[in-house]
């Protein structure tokens, strides 16, 4: 069986974990290859690095962190942030990445995701969806996409933007909710299962865990393949085969990891 | 030390690859074109993506007739992924013509309820398999893909997988091994099928006459 897939994020700057991390056994907590590779140890089935990195001189640092990671960690990376060109796709790439994530360079110019897919294989491009709920008139649920890093309104609705970014090529679609984003309250199934129910591509759910019962409602209700996290294992509030455990106990296939509950 | 070969004709990720083999404790060599295959003991072709541009790059790189003469003198070969589908006639997702050292096509994933298939999945082999001795049963390795193997010798399938219906998921024939998925992203499984996989080439060159590998 396939196994639904828990993701810890790292959000990295200048080639350093950039989030609150609460680590007291780790050398040098800021380092994301430590990090990395403590969640990989834990059963992390993938590692996203999102580069927030502001400075275009900051790629160089960017790439050597993903080739130390591709050195020492053997689980799949996908890295998102930054990603403008073909060629900048490439590099990070051939640094050890397995996949990449393209956000507001998609939404400014879709055919990019056309022409990664096409350059990489459609299984190398994740798309991913920053969306806001935003009321329709008939008070029917809607979402709107955003970009650079949600602070800016795009007018594309997120759903339609998603099936889309299928059609262009996208082999994968990351889904943020930013109302929940940092808040705790659990994901936005409604948003998860509105794109979900209309794309075939897996989509990896975001923004709003709190619990690992969150993790099983954005699968089982949202259609989720996927779930990511960050503040909830940085801080060490769970840990990834107590959220594995919990995803087994209702009954989603997961990998077995190291002091998962049988 | 067993010297192990890493095609590199511009189709994936090969700092995982090559790195992986170091941890093993055998010595990768990244190849670009036929003359660097001298002297290595195995060979790895690993690659994501379409068939037809993967073929035009091995082609571009010279490594197309290399190959089908390393494989067809029976020297130790893994195919990774595209890899491993390169081994056959051809490719009905851009109907590419392969390597075709294997008969039978690369197909399209029926039913499969989302595409690409991508995660990790258990692998179930068939009795006892020394690619995947020392390796617990149920055990999931990494898999990302869109098509599959449709091999026309049934024999040479040695474990499967599913994802909507059942697919190869390795394939053996004597010193030739492909796998669907990516053992450089299955964790400790997949560095130990890469180890199970070198020990097996180091058994073959031993079992060789002296200078028939020369």
């Amino acid at each position: 069986m396939l196994g639904r897939r828990v993701i810890p994020c790292l959000d990295v700057a200048n080639g350093r974990v950039v989030k609150g991390t609460r680590f007291v056994d780790l050398v040098d907590e800021g380092d994301p290859v430590q990090l990395a590779a403590l969640y990989a140890a834990e059963g992390a089935d993938e590692i996203v690095y999102l580069d927030i990195t502001a400075a275009p001189e900051g790629r160089g640092t960017l790439l050597d962190l993903v080739e130390r990671t591709a050195r020492t960690v053997f689980i799949p990376l996908t890295v998102g942030g930054g990603v403008r060109a073909v060629h900048e796709m490439r590099d990070v790439l051939r640094a050890g990445a397995d996949k990449v994530s393209l956000n507001s360079a998609a939404v400014a110019d879709p055919t990019l995701v056309n022409r990664c897919a096409v350059r990489f294989g459609r299984q190398a491009v994740v798309v991913a969806i920053d969306a806001a709920r935003s009321q329709r008139p008939d008070a029917s649920p809607s979402w709107t996409a955003y970009v650079r890093g949600g602070r800016e309104r795009t007018g594309l609705d997120a759903v339609e933007w998603a099936e889309r970014a299928v059609e262009l090529g996208a082999g994968e679609l990351l889904v943020t909710s930013i109302d929940r984003d940092g808040t705790g309250a659990g994901f936005d199934t409604d948003l998860l299962h509105a794109i979900s129910s209309r794309v075939s591509v897996p989509v990896i759910a975001s923004g709003g865990a709190a619990g690992p019962d969150d993790f099983v409602r954005a699968i089982r209700d949202g259609g989720a393949d996927a779930v990511l996290a960050a503040s909830i294992f940085h801080r060490r509030i769970h840990a990834i085969a107590e959220v594995k455990g919990a995803m087994a106990a209702a009954g989603l296939p997961v990998r077995r990891t190291p002091g998962m509950a049988a | 030390m067993i010297r192990i070969a890493i095609a590199d004709y511009g189709a994936g990720n090969l700092v995982s690859i090559g790195r992986a083999i170091e941890v093993i404790g055998a010595e990768p060599v990244v190849i670009r074109d036929a003359e660097a295959l001298r002297g290595a003991d195995a060979l790895i072709v690993p690659g994501v993506g379409a068939a037809a541009p993967a073929m035009e790059r091995l082609r571009r790189h010279g490594l197309v007739d290399p190959i089908r003469a390393w494989v067809r003198a029976g020297r130790p070969f893994l195919g990774i992924c595209l890899g491993l589908q390169l081994l056959f006639d051809g490719s009905d997702e851009d109907g590419a013509e392969a390597l075709g050292l294997l008969a039978g096509r690369t197909i399209r994933l029926e039913d499969a309820p989302t595409l690409p298939h991508i995660g990790w999945n258990t692998v179930d082999w068939r009795g006892v398999q020394p690619l995947f001795d020392g390796i617990e049963a149920g055990a999931a390795f990494y898999f990302v893909h869109s098509y599959v193997v449709a091999p026309v010798d049934p024999a040479i399938v040695i474990a499967e997988s599913e994802h909507g219906s059942r697919f190869p998921a390795a394939i053996a024939r004597d010193s030739l091994f492909g796998v669907q998925f990516h053992p450089e992203r299955s964790g400790a499984d997949g560095l130990r099928l890469l180890a199970n996989f070198t020990a097996l080439a180091g058994r073959r060159l031993a079992a060789m006459p002296a200078g028939a590998l020369a």
